[in-house]
């Protein structure tokens, strides 16, 4: 059944005609084009389709768009403010925590979300917060420089 | 050499920041109007007769615009070794495995695809299966491709020197066997492919691949037209390690519907489908055989490994050649005999992963190493300096190995872990090892591995870089282009670069066997070299000089040794216009390994590699002894990878390698039952999080390769043959037990806690 959803994605509005079975994962992609959130198995289990809603982190494709109306929602896209990258996003370019990258959107986001809560985490913290966000490429440990790497 | 300004840089990768502002496009990324959605239907059964295959009820599912089975499909086998195809798109007449496909279909949408696929009522009969490569070496088993009586579809067994001899001469004997698992590649991106064909059945195809010019070719195979006929475009690619070297039903799938349909159409690979139907790492039986002298010498050596190869080739050939070869390097070996078996069994396919063959036999030679050292009270370190091959020795199979930094990863590898306090001297449960290894930078054996570049310089200056260098996230388009520079005397943002586009950009073979900076680097090199050639020539002339006495560096043009006589770069592209030169500069290399006696080295011996990289794996451990659980708190990785382009992303290669590793050492394991795998998910699988990385050093050893460009060689693969056994080692200096199976995992270290008690 279709049905028009009212998103509220980086801060902009948007309604959407779908599926109300989609998930925010494919509602993101397919419907609002935006492809920064990735999918790496659809199951929960690698977090490459994080993104924020209402400043915490969620797994879009475990989540119903239908479910998350209205909410502030935040992607890849959106991080930046005015066209400036966030400091995130300029450590790991800068500290080569991305090869890849088919990780990075939800890394980021994961790590985003992680300080805004602790903001002078240890370094085991660090790692237990991007614990359900696998990378296959990097062995974690320049993304987890890049993100310690912007406490001041 | 001359002082490097690009080159030896720690520059981020050009598509950096593409990648973290969410703004890089993958396969899955790009869509068309009017694109199809396509689904496979995949085996149920390890081994069966298809007698039917009943699409008629898919085709009638609303939104469906095609279904097919293998009776649609050309009857043209493919595959990546050209003397080991043996796989269609789509099965015909008979699956091997569980997983293997069956029939396709197109819709416009998943759920449609989804829906038909349920739909389709396929006939089998089911024939007797084989899951072990013993069993099904044995007359009588269950033959799973009919050329292939035996079931053993590659084979190689060569002796160098004289080993009952040599066994004879020995003052010590050693004898182990050894098993290892299946390792699944796991790239983050799943296997993705978009086509769509023109009026005139021109394919394109947009595919998550590390080699579009083989993919282009074995299309081309695959749907039975000539290869101009296809055009790969690789977008970014979300990982491979040796996965996306295969062409894979997606890929043919897409191309086949796009032409019936006249539609782009699109396949992706649910996770499930990339544990189980594309390829993992070959699990294998290891016999070894040693015999050393009392000095410490290795004297001999016999070793026989038999590979499962599952359902199909892939590699076989190169891999077996591969884990037996490298089992001479990187120690002095005059006395050797192998014998390498790929075998069928109706299990998943192996495949390339990187390192292709060796961890395997790294695993078996460097433990067993560890357990001679012991006994003969010698301590490993020494040991593995003893015998380490040195840069310019001859070695028995005619491989010629022009740098060799091996001795230096040791004991640099030694000092970094704390080697001489530690080893033997912590508390029970805590322990270091190592284990050393080497690989080859890209292969020198076939024609075809040939890479080619472009550069051209434009009226305002500007530089294109063309390469058909497939950058799978390693950041091959980074250091190329930084090759690039530092040879025209320009700062790496004055390249734009385009790559792996078959249609626009120069033959590549690809990423795969760690060549891709040699080769592609080296064209790049000479492509680079061309252009500022012609550009030195005209100034040259203008300045009244020789064009040899000039030299291009910081965007300038000068005389060498007085950068004040000369102009800007930019000067010297309007005087090269002014002077009636037609423009634009176009330099080009083309750059083959060079191969005096070309061989596949499955029969002849030769030189295999253009170079070949060394390194030290050093672990430190600590085992739980009340749960088994082994953690892995330091790791050293000590890599000889020539002249590192960029530091920052070789020692990316090496952390991510390194944890690869050791996911294989300790957890990673892909496991069947009767063929079936029981755990095709991250939740069940044992993917390192970042919970588990230890502190990982890594300390480069330069040297300077005469056939690198640079002096470069291999980086990314040869890291991950040594951690494994590294930690086995650290294990047994810890508690005392050796391994001889991988993973270790915590209930096998219980159960050997357990056993050394009684
Ligand atoms: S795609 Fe959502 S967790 Fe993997
Ligand atoms: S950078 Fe490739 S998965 Fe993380």
């Amino acid at each position: 059944m279709k049905k028009i959803l009212k998103l509220q994605v980086n801060g902009e509005e948007f309604e959407v005609l779908t599926e109300t079975h989609k998930t925010l994962l494919e509602v993101l992609r397919e419907d609002l084009g935006l492809t920064g959130t990735k999918r790496g198995c659809d199951l929960g289990t690698c977090g490459a389709c994080t993104v924020l809603i209402e400043g915490k982190p969620y797994l879009s494709c475990l989540t119903l768009a239908i479910d998350v109306q209205r909410k502030k929602i935040i992607t890849i896209e959106g991080l930046s403010e005015q066209g400036k990258p966030h400091p995130l996003q300029k450590a790991f370019v800068e500290k080569g925590a991305i090869q890849c990258g088919f990780c990075t959107p939800g890394m980021i986001l994961t790590a985003k979300a992680f300080l805004d809560q602790h903001p002078h985490p240890q370094e085991g913290e660090v790692k237990r917060a991007i614990s359900g966000n696998l990378c296959r490429c990097t062995g974690y440990v320049k993304i987890v420089e890049a993100i310690l790497s912007t406490i001041e | 050499m001359n002082r490097l300004d690009v080159v030896g840089k720690r520059e981020p990768m050009l598509d950096a920041w593409d990648k973290a502002m969410g703004r890089a496009r993958f396969t899955d990324d790009l869509t068309l109007p009017g694109m199809l959605y396509g689904k496979i239907l995949r085996s149920p059964l390890a081994h069966a007769k298809i007698l039917h295959v009943d699409l008629s009820k898919a085709k009638k599912v609303a939104g469906v615009k095609g279904a097919i089975s293998g009776k649609d499909i050309p009857k043209k086998k493919y595959g990546i070794v050209p003397m080991a195809k043996d796989e269609y798109a789509l099965a015909i007449e008979k699956v091997r495995y569980i997983g293997d496909e069956v029939a396709a279909v197109v819709a416009t949408t998943w759920e449609a695809a989804e829906e038909a696929i349920s739909k389709i009522r396929v006939d089998f009969e089911e024939l007797p299966a084989v899951f072990d490569p013993i069993e099904a070496m044995k007359p009588g088993a269950p033959i799973i491709h009919e050329e292939v009586p035996n079931n053993v579809s590659a084979k190689i067994h060569k002796e160098f020197g004289n080993v009952e001899k040599a066994f004879g001469e020995s003052d010590f004997l050693f004898e182990d066997t050894f098993e290892t698992q299946a390792v699944n590649h796991a790239p983050l991106e799943p296997h993705a492919a978009l086509a769509i064909v023109d009026p005139y059945g021109k394919v394109t195809l947009w595919a998550s691949t590390q080699i579009p010019f083989f993919l282009r070719r074995n299309l081309a195979t695959a749907l039975d037209i000539p290869e101009s006929k296809v055009r790969v475009i690789k977008p970014k690619v979300g990982g491979g390690f040796g996965q996306k070297i295969d062409q894979y039903a997606k890929d043919f799938c897409a191309a086949f519907f796009a032409a019936k349909t006249g539609k782009p159409v699109k396949f992706v690979y649910e996770r499930e489908e990339v544990f189980t139907c594309t390829r993992q790492r070959h699990p294998m039986h290891i016999q070894l055989k040693t015999g050393m002298k009392k000095d410490g010498t290795i004297w001999s050596q016999q070793f026989k490994v038999i590979a499962d190869g599952g359902a199909y080739n892939s590699t076989a050939p190169l891999m077996i050649t591969l884990a037996c070869f490298f089992i001479m390097l990187p120690y002095r070996l005059e006395n050797l005999l192998f014998e390498g078996y790929h075998v069928y069994t109706n299990k998943p396919v192996g495949g390339a992963m990187r390192g292709h063959g060796i961890p395997q036999v790294r695993f078996a030679v460097e433990t067993q190493l560890d357990r001679i050292s012991e006994k003969m009270e010698i301590d490993p370190l020494d040991l593995r300096l003893k015998n380490a091959f040195q840069a310019g020795e001859p070695h028995p199979a005619k491989l010629l190995v022009q740098s060799c930094g091996f001795s230096d990863t040791l004991r640099k590898a030694a000092e970094e872990i704390g080697w001489k306090e530690k080893r033997g001297k912590l508390p029970f449960g805590r322990g270091v090892g190592l284990a050393g290894a080497s690989f080859p930078s890209g292969v020198s054996n076939m024609s075809h591995i040939s890479s080619g570049a472009i550069v051209k310089i434009e009226r305002d200056g500007s530089i294109t870089l063309l390469t058909g260098a497939a950058d799978i996230g390693q950041g091959a388009e980074t250091v190329i282009s930084q090759i690039a520079a530092e040879e025209l005397g320009v700062p790496l943002e004055d390249i734009r670069i385009t790559a792996a586009d078959t249609e626009i950009t120069p033959l590549d073979p690809g990423t795969f066997g760690s060549g891709v900076t040699l080769r592609a680097g080296n064209a790049a090199k000479m492509a680079a070299c061309s252009a500022k050639e012609k550009l030195l020539e005209a100034v040259a002339e203008k300045m009244e000089a020789r064009s040899e006495d000039l030299e291009a560096k910081n965007r300038r043009i000068y005389v060498k040794g007085s950068p004040e006589r000369g102009m800007s770069f930019q000067e010297a592209i309007k005087y090269y216009q002014y002077s009636d030169r037609p423009m634009p500069i176009i330099g080009r290399g083309s750059y083959s390994p060079p191969a005096k006696e070309p061989t596949t080295l499955l029969k002849e011996n030769g030189n295999f590699s253009p170079a070949y990289s060394f390194m030290t794996q050093a672990a430190e451990v600590e085992v739980d002894t009340r749960t088994g659980k082994v953690k892995v708190l330091k790791m050293v990785a000590s890599h000889d990878c020539g002249r590192a382009i960029n530091p920052m992303l070789v020692e990316g290669q090496l952390e991510g390698s390194v944890v690869g590793g050791m996911g294989q050492a300790l957890y990673e394991d892909v496991m069947t039952e009767k063929g079936q795998v029981l755990n095709p998910s991250f939740l069940d699988y044992g993917l390192p999080t970042a919970m588990e990385i230890p502190s990982i050093i890594s300390v480069e050893v330069e040297t300077d390769d005469p056939e690198g460009p640079f002096g470069a060689k291999e980086s990314g693969e040869g890291t991950q043959l040594a951690p494994a056994p590294a930690i086995i080692n650290a294990i047994y200096d810890a508690i005392g037990v050796r391994f001889h199976s991988l993973p270790v995992t915590p209930e096998k270290v219980l159960k050997a806690l357990h056993e050394k008690k009684k």
